[in-house]
């Protein structure tokens, strides 16, 4: 049943629009929202943390504790590391809202479905992508990463991640609902991430190297614009698909 | 014009269309490819720098070209169904997928068979084999979402966005990775130029582009067909036909 066309939905978003609710109202709620729901559920922001950190300690394990080998393999461990955890926690991002009935209502709900996608996306960054960010110094000295790179890497990993975390909630999107989905989301949204890896681990490396960095940071913010500008839409457009496609 | 448009769109139409142009651009093609190969392995001379094994070309070169044509195709085919729900654009993205992925999987192998007496090597992190890898992914992405969304309605629109968001991001992911190895490996191997090709080898290699995209048009038609069977499985006219009351 397409529930973009029922009579329902029409009264509802009538209803809705006359009492011209503000894009910002909007906005503020469903982060709030996103907020207490992480507040209640602290594993949804806490086990993809761990698994970063618990990824980063396997590599000494797996090819041996010379400070050299893993000052060399230290950018690329870190942004694979960031990124399959960004990818673990983009699981659960759509798939309990959409379990319990609340994305059905935020799709009637007639306020813009991109602006709602944008919003929970922020929110899910900051509680996962952030705390990243933050406990990536310390796993960088870990690895023998130069110190001076570390500002680099945060720098990437500030912008790379959100990238990742805005191009992972189309493949959320695309498959909300799904049994499986995990493992469907990563063939999905790994080859999409390519470039947020290639030019993240780079600046890194460039940065480890005593060389300039400024290029492939600036390359992450366009990627970054780009996919703030366009993941919205695209994401939102999939929950609708995925929505009609489930009564 | 809109006649033409809604003959297009009607399965029956479509169904004997394609069964009747569907031997002819086979025979074309059978044509093509025999004269092609017999050309191109018997009459073309050896290469003076690679001998015999460059004749691999004619194989290699064709389904390189034909594996990011048809993911284009598919991609333009599910943009056609988003915006205008014609359904015929899905059922030939559908067709289409398996074939580029048979097509760049072909362009794989063959690549590696080349690499192995020209390079020294099966494999190199090359920015052009790096970037067919990922298509080949993305194939494989659309094919398994599309088999993992049960609702055939969702299934095709969800699949057709994924194609879409991946052609938006080939070219960003082709000229990453173009850079990626350039920053990481300066001209350890010199890629084979491409000298000015001597018309002997350059016929040859022309009539298996063109017979290699005539059994593409071969194929689709011949899955066209099935996918409009599948589809109106249950319609009056399918159970009209010789070919379905014969079994």
């Amino acid at each position: 049943m397409n529930l973009d066309n029922s009579p329902l939905n029409a009264t509802v978003s009538a209803e809705v629009d006359s009492t011209t609710v503000g894009i910002l109202a909007v906005l503020g709620c469903i982060l709030r929202r996103e907020w207490l729901v992480a507040l209640r559920n602290p594993g949804q922001w806490v086990n993809p943390l761990l698994f970063f950190v618990v990824v980063v300690s396997l590599f000494p394990l797996g090819v041996g504790p010379s400070p050299s080998t893993l000052a060399s393999i230290a950018p690329g461990v870190l942004w694979v590391s960031s990124l399959l955890a960004v990818l673990l926690s983009l699981g659960t991002l759509f798939d309990a809202d959409y379990a319990d009935g609340t994305l059905e209502q935020l799709v009637l709900s007639g306020q813009s479905l991109p602006l709602i996608v944008l919003a929970k996306v922020l929110m899910h960054w900051l509680l996962s992508g952030l705390p990243l960010l933050l406990v990536s110094p310390l796993l960088a000295v870990l690895l023998n990463l130069p110190v001076g790179a570390i500002p680099v890497l945060m720098l990437s990993l500030l912008l790379g991640t959100l990238a990742l975390s805005l191009i992972g909630a189309i493949g959320a999107a695309l498959t909300v609902g799904l049994n499986q989905s995990g493992v469907l989301l990563s063939l999905l949204v790994l080859p999409l991430s390519v470039p947020v890896l290639i030019f993240g681990s780079s600046a890194v490396a460039a940065a480890a190297s005593d060389l300039g960095s400024s290029g492939q940071l600036m390359i992450l913010a366009a990627v970054l614009l780009l996919a703030l500008a366009l993941a919205p839409l695209t994401a939102a457009l999939a929950l609708r698909i995925g929505v009609s496609g489930s009564s | 014009m809109f006649k033409w448009i809604h003959r297009f769109g009607s399965a029956p139409f479509v169904y004997r269309f394609a069964g009747f142009l569907g031997p002819w651009i086979g025979g074309l093609c059978l044509i093509m490819l025999v004269v092609g190969l017999y050309l191109g392995l018997v009459v073309a001379p050896a290469d003076y720098e690679q001998g015999e094994s460059y004749r691999i070309i004619y194989v290699h070169v064709p389904a390189a070209i034909l594996s990011m044509f048809v993911y284009v195709v598919m991609a333009v085919a599910s943009a056609v169904f988003l915006i205008w729900r014609m359904k015929l654009a899905d059922v030939v993205a559908q067709a289409s997928a398996p074939i580029g992925a048979s097509f760049t999987f072909l362009a794989l192998v063959t690549g590696s068979l080349w690499g192995k007496p020209m390079w020294g090597t099966w494999w190199i992190w090359d920015g052009r084999l790096t970037s067919e890898v990922l298509l080949l992914f993305l194939y494989f992405g659309y094919m398994a979402l599309r088999s993992a969304i049960e609702h055939p309605q969702s299934a095709a629109r969800a699949a057709a966005v994924l194609a879409v968001v991946g052609v938006v991001n080939i070219p960003i992911i082709h000229y990453s990775v173009e850079w990626w190895s350039t920053l990481h490996q300066p001209a350890t191997i010199t890629k084979i130029g491409k000298p000015s090709i001597h018309p002997s080898m350059a016929v040859p290699l022309f009539m298996m582009v063109i017979g290699f995209q005539l059994l593409y048009a071969y194929v689709l038609l011949l899955r066209i067909r099935i996918g409009i069977l599948h589809r109106e499985a249950r319609a009056a006219w399918v159970a009209k036909l010789p070919e379905v009351n014969s079994v």
